[in-house]
């Protein structure tokens, strides 16, 4: 009972083999529906992130969120669910309709497809390829593609401008994320998933505290939230490059940026939050899934929590953001890494973590010491404010207007 | 007809169909969305004979930035409005030419070499990775091209930065 899936997935195979057809079509069956099943999931978990999302953000706010269908308005995202998919699909005329009707489903696809290399369990993978990170990368890169395809195929002015927006977004801050994932892959070895889940005996936020943070910063800006959504600016470019989208195809849309979200979430869990790992995770597996889904809605919550408190950053100031300051950072924490995991090979666990640790802590301080430095030497650009009190009329206003 | 055969036969006319596009089609961004099919397809050919590394830098590198650098030039010089133009210029024979007679000269190579990449099939995965990474770094092997290259890569983008920089 303390491993449900694979029983499952044996007592199936079995199934079919004794029904007597070859070995690799059952193979290939099998894959096929397990393939179905991580998609579906993953679907399925966008309707609760919905109401967790409101929900959240209603207590942030100081408000109760959606308390009207069902108990806790647990109902309500099958009511918009319901909504949505009764509008009507609106395309433009001028629309390119191959492109513009692929790019929705592009956009889910690319995210669903990062799930086929998560281990869920101990037991529980859907396919363990040995360059798993670099896969991760390579599929974020459809994602692009379907943003630049909505964007032109819809023969809108702002949805091209919103999508050239969103791919010069997207682009820069793949820099630093690509240099992220690269420390955790330097800790574990190993490019995949598994591996990296099994080399976690510490977790690697520990180890290293930089990548997390700015693994996390970068693939939020990613997906384009708060702070970061610039994507969607309803006074310079309306609703960016989904601006023509009506119906279930701006769901789409939504749902993959909603399991965007998640999915990072359990990327951070899984390179950094040591996946699967935890008390009794290895003899009974079924508690894996409890705490790799444990440690992915946390991943969730802190974005939810950094979106619905940060305010939104300027466009310039955000590419700024990734080229000045995260991608140095991110560089010189992966030269310190490399020579410390060179230097800490034969170390005990403890020295190797204390190392490790040790030394990011002083990277951050080191950098904000630069910042406050930079700030200091700063040329002060802001006027300062030299005015008059506010309630009395000026001197000069020889009757302009009385 | 083995399934891998068959999936074989499926992704190579696809691909060879989406080439064909890119080349023929008269809407700029279309064979360019074009292109990425047929990098999608090659890339899929990759995993058939198991190459998983190359397959992802091929989807990483070329999709993820070519292709996508690709498209954003041509939204951001073109006049997409008015997206039908000629593909061909008067010099189209000679290029067919020369393309055919690669196409011959790979084919002869592939033919009469007797290494048929499809037949040899399992190249192991995991160490491939950790022999290409010595290999890169090995100063019996490539490390010298290796080296160059990142030069030349780095003399690009300090030019882009010169020619960017405005003062």
């Amino acid at each position: 009972m303390s491993d449900p899936i694979s029983l499952i997935s044996t007592w199936f195979h079995n199934l079919l083999l004794g029904w007597g057809l070859p070995e690799g079509l059952v193979n290939f069956i099998g894959d096929f529906i397990g393939a179905g099943v991580v998609a579906t999931v993953a679907m399925l978990v966008v309707i609760v992130l919905i109401w967790v999302e409101r929900k959240v953000a209603g207590r942030m706010q100081d408000r109760f969120g959606p308390n009207r269908a069902g108990p806790y308005g647990l109902l309500q995202p099958i009511a918009d669910v319901i909504k949505i998919m009764t509008k009507e699909l609106i395309t433009p005329d001028g629309a390119d309709l191959i492109p513009y009707n692929f790019a929705p489903i592009l956009s889910v696809a690319a995210v669903l497809l990062i799930w086929a290399v998560v281990p869920f369990a101990s037991t529980v993978v859907g396919t363990d390829i040995h360059v798993g990170a670099l896969y991760i990368i390579a599929v974020g890169s459809f994602g692009i593609v379907a943003v630049l395809m909505a964007g032109w195929s819809s023969d809108n002015k702002f949805a091209l401008l919103g999508a050239a927006r969103a791919v010069a977004q997207m682009v820069s801050y793949e820099v630093p994320m690509v240099l992220a994932l690269l420390i955790p892959v330097l800790l574990a070895g190993s490019m995949g998933l598994t591996s990296i889940v099994a080399a976690q005996n510490v977790w690697f936020i520990v180890l290293a505290p930089i990548a997390a943070l700015v693994f996390l910063i970068a693939s939020m800006a990613e997906v384009g939230r708060a702070p970061f959504d610039l994507l969607e600016a309803e006074s310079e470019i309306v609703a960016g490059f989904h601006t023509e989208y009506s119906g279930m195809k701006f769901g789409m849309f939504y749902v993959g940026e909603f399991l965007h979200v998640f999915t990072i979430g359990a990327l951070i869990a899984t390179f950094f939050l040591g996946g699967w790992r935890g008390w009794g995770a290895e003899t009974y597996p079924i508690l894996g899934f409890v705490y790799f889904y444990a440690k992915a809605f946390l991943g969730y919550f802190v974005i939810t929590w950094i979106r619905l408190t940060v305010p939104r950053i300027r466009i310039d100031h955000m590419l700024a953001f990734s080229w000045k300051f995260l991608t140095p950072l991110i560089l010189a924490a992966l030269m310190v890494t490399a020579v410390l995991v060179k230097m800490l090979e034969d170390a005990n666990v403890w020295v190797y973590s204390l190392g490790l640790l040790v030394a990011n802590v002083l990277l951050i301080w080191a950098t904000v010491e630069i910042l406050k430095w930079l700030e200091r030497n700063r040329t002060p650009r802001r006027q300062t404010f030299k005015g008059r009190p506010v309630a009395v009329a000026p001197k000069s206003s020889t009757s302009a207007n009385s | 007809m083995s399934g891998l055969e068959i999936v074989f036969l499926v992704v190579a006319l696809v691909t060879l169909y989406a080439a064909l596009e890119v080349v023929t089609t008269n809407n700029l961004i279309h064979a360019a969305l074009w292109l990425i099919v047929t990098l999608l397809g090659v890339a899929t050919l990759y995993v058939l004979l198991n190459a998983t590394f190359l397959a992802v830098v091929q989807v990483m590198v070329y999709i993820g930035a070519i292709a996508i650098l690709m498209i954003f030039a041509i939204m951001l010089t073109r006049k997409i409005g008015e997206a039908a133009e000629d593909q061909t210029n008067q010099n189209w024979p000679v290029a067919a030419v020369f393309g055919f007679l690669m196409f011959a000269g790979l084919s002869v190579i592939v033919v009469f070499s007797g290494k048929n990449a499809i037949m040899q099939g399992a190249v192991d995965s995991g160490q491939i990775v950790t022999e290409l990474g010595q290999v890169l770094v090995s100063p019996n092997a490539y490390v010298l091209p290796f080296e160059l290259a990142s030069v030349l890569l780095l003399a690009a983008l300090v030019g882009a930065i010169v020619v960017a920089w405005k003062k």
